[in-house]
């Protein structure tokens, strides 16, 4: 089982992973926790299959999940930070015992809370969240704190059954701030025209 | 050691069942839950639906998010807890009011009638103030015959015309637990 | 998933066991089936009995050892209370109290609600998503072998410690302790304060 330290020794830069990983998306929804992942998802370019959340923590993963039910054939993955996980931790448990397949869930982990001043979280004291997460039922978890395994786990965010839960480690830096949709009543239309179809 | 010998309140009704049918009618697919002893049936009847796919919660804040994402992905969603999960969900309710999510939220109380546990009057008393707080329209009911039709005008309030609504059925009709056993 | 383990342990006679070599810890009970085996042992000025506040026994706990470090604190709440406030383990991990010990009657079930499986029934298991959150003094009991040592985990270990005993899922006769928040606040406070 991976276990986490500090990330001192974090390499990746949270940015290129971001959007390493939107690069395979094909026709995947994503949802982006609050604060930096939804930045990093918007700075690779905004999609209608994006919902972008604001302001309120602990929801993202739920949210993906709702989806995921609601439309099987979709594959959904949420981009989301080590703070607003940690908010909405009981998701686990909850998804770990439904087990939709079309779910993955990446955590970006800086280890900070970085809307409010970087301060720690709990993942910069030895909170291991790949840990909780297969004590809540994922049997497909990674902790990847390079590109080679960022790259091996291409497959298992898009194409193999999940649920999927991988945490990637990454440097305080950040990108640049850019504009993100938030206009909630108009980009949750887009999302469910684009996800659902015309008649929903 | 005090014991409250309440008096057992009628219990049984076809409620459930009648609230069951206004949620297939309103082509609900998913239910979200913390288990609650008043909504026990209701709960029942959707896990035993294969059209309707039940969702335990560890925490009924997962709840709004549920059928936030239930909405999105193109399905209607109903939302049942007791009255002390209120105060769990206020904050996640931002985001369905952000978005202009509609929510069907079912609540049986507790710290309304004839409640025993002090512990339960703070939440059961704030409910319908926090709720309207956070921009949901409430409806109350406390007659058993009233409570299909006052789920299917929350319903279509919440999915025809777009709103977070909640039922509070009233613990006179849910029934006092009865701690004498 | 291991293969499912029988789950043979008493509740009343678990807790019973446990509280007989308290001396002068601290104990504060989750709501519902916890606070009732704890009253069926006897009641004792140094319980804070929860009837409310699902997902915050743990934290009150962990608020009382930070406040009292010369005390054993012991919390006994169950799988439900526990799974509703699972964001504790991280933030009870990263204090590192020393003087907590916190034990789940884990029976798989909403005891207060009707006996409905919560997710422990459906295999999460609560002391590795401790052990994730960082917690190093885990236990998983099945046997009364095992609680003997979880026991003593418990009580002597360097904390946190976090111990789920698996219990028979079956109804036990209600003995209700007090409930008055206020009463039950202040013999409390006055039996580890001093009357103030």
């Amino acid at each position: 089982m991976a276990t986490s330290k500090t990330n001192n020794f974090a390499t990746l830069q949270r940015r290129s992973v971001v959007h390493r990983i939107l690069k395979d998306r094909g026709d995947a929804a994503v949802v982006t926790g609050i604060g930096n992942a939804s930045h990093d998802v918007a700075s690779a370019g905004d999609d209608d299959r994006n919902m972008y959340l604001f302001g309120i923590m602990g929801g993202a993963a739920m949210v993906a999940f709702g989806i995921a039910v609601a439309q099987p054939e979709c594959r959904v993955v949420v981009i989301t930070g080590d703070g607003e996980l940690l908010a909405g931790i009981g998701s686990l448990a909850t998804i770990g015992v439904e087990k939709p397949k079309n779910l993955s869930i990446l955590v970006i982990d800086n280890q900070a809370y970085g809307a409010t001043g970087n301060q720690h979280t709990h993942t910069a004291r030895g909170v291991d969240l790949v840990g909780i997460a297969a004590a809540s039922g994922f049997d497909h978890t990674a902790l990847i704190t390079d590109n080679k395994a960022l790259e091996a786990a291409m497959d298992d965010i898009y194409k193999k059954p999940g649920p999927y839960f991988a945490v990637v480690k990454v440097m305080t830096k950040t990108g640049s701030r850019v504009t993100v949709p938030n206009d909630g009543t108009r980009t949750s239309r887009r999302f469910r025209k684009a996800v659902a179809g015309e008649d929903a | 050691m005090a014991r409250a010998a309440t008096k057992k309140l009628k219990k049984k009704t076809d409620w459930p069942v009648d609230v069951f049918r206004v949620l297939k009618d309103a082509d609900v697919r998913q239910v979200a839950y913390v288990p609650d002893a008043g909504h026990t049936e209701l709960i029942n009847l959707c896990i035993a639906d294969n059209a309707v796919r039940s969702v335990p919660l560890t925490a009924e804040q997962e709840g709004v998010a549920v059928l936030t994402g239930a909405w999105l992905g193109g399905e209607a969603g109903a939302l049942l807890m007791q009255s002390s999960g209120v105060g769990n969900v206020i904050n996640m309710l931002g985001m369905a009011n952000e978005c202009r999510i509609p929510l069907l939220i079912l609540v049986t109380m507790r710290g309304d009638w004839g409640e025993f546990n002090p512990w339960q009057v703070p939440m059961g008393q704030a409910t319908e103030k926090a709720l309207v707080a956070a921009g949901v329209i409430v409806h109350r009911v406390d007659d058993t015959d009233r409570i299909a039709e006052t789920v299917e005008s929350a319903a279509r309030l919440a999915f025809d015309a777009g709103r977070m609504v909640a039922v509070l059925i009233g613990q006179r009709v849910v029934g006092v637990k009865d701690w004498t056993k | 998933m291991p293969a499912k383990t029988k789950i043979t342990l008493d509740r009343r006679k678990v807790v019973a066991r446990i509280l007989r070599d308290r001396g002068d810890a601290l104990l504060v009970t989750g709501l519902g089936a916890p606070t009732w085996d704890a009253a069926a042992v006897g009641d004792h000025a140094n319980n804070f009995y929860l009837w409310g506040g699902m997902g915050g026994a743990m934290m009150t706990g962990l608020g009382l050892a930070l406040a009292q470090p010369g005390r054993r604190v012991l919390v006994i709440t169950g799988d439900g209370e526990m799974l509703m406030g699972l964001g504790g383990l991280a933030t009870v991990a990263v204090q590192k109290p020393a003087n907590l010990g916190i034990c789940i009657m884990d029976n798989q079930r909403y005891g207060e609600t009707g006996m409905q499986d919560t997710h422990t029934e459906f295999g999460v298991d609560l002391p590795a998503m401790g052990r994730g959150a960082g917690i190093a003094e885990t236990a998983m009991v099945y046997t009364s072998k095992e609680l003997d040592g979880a026991i003593a985990q418990l009580y002597d270990a360097r904390g946190p410690v976090f111990v789920n005993v698996k219990v028979v899922p079956k109804v036990q006769p209600m003995i209700l302790p007090f409930r008055d928040g206020p009463s039950i606040k202040h013999r409390f406070r006055d039996a580890v304060l001093g009357e103030t």
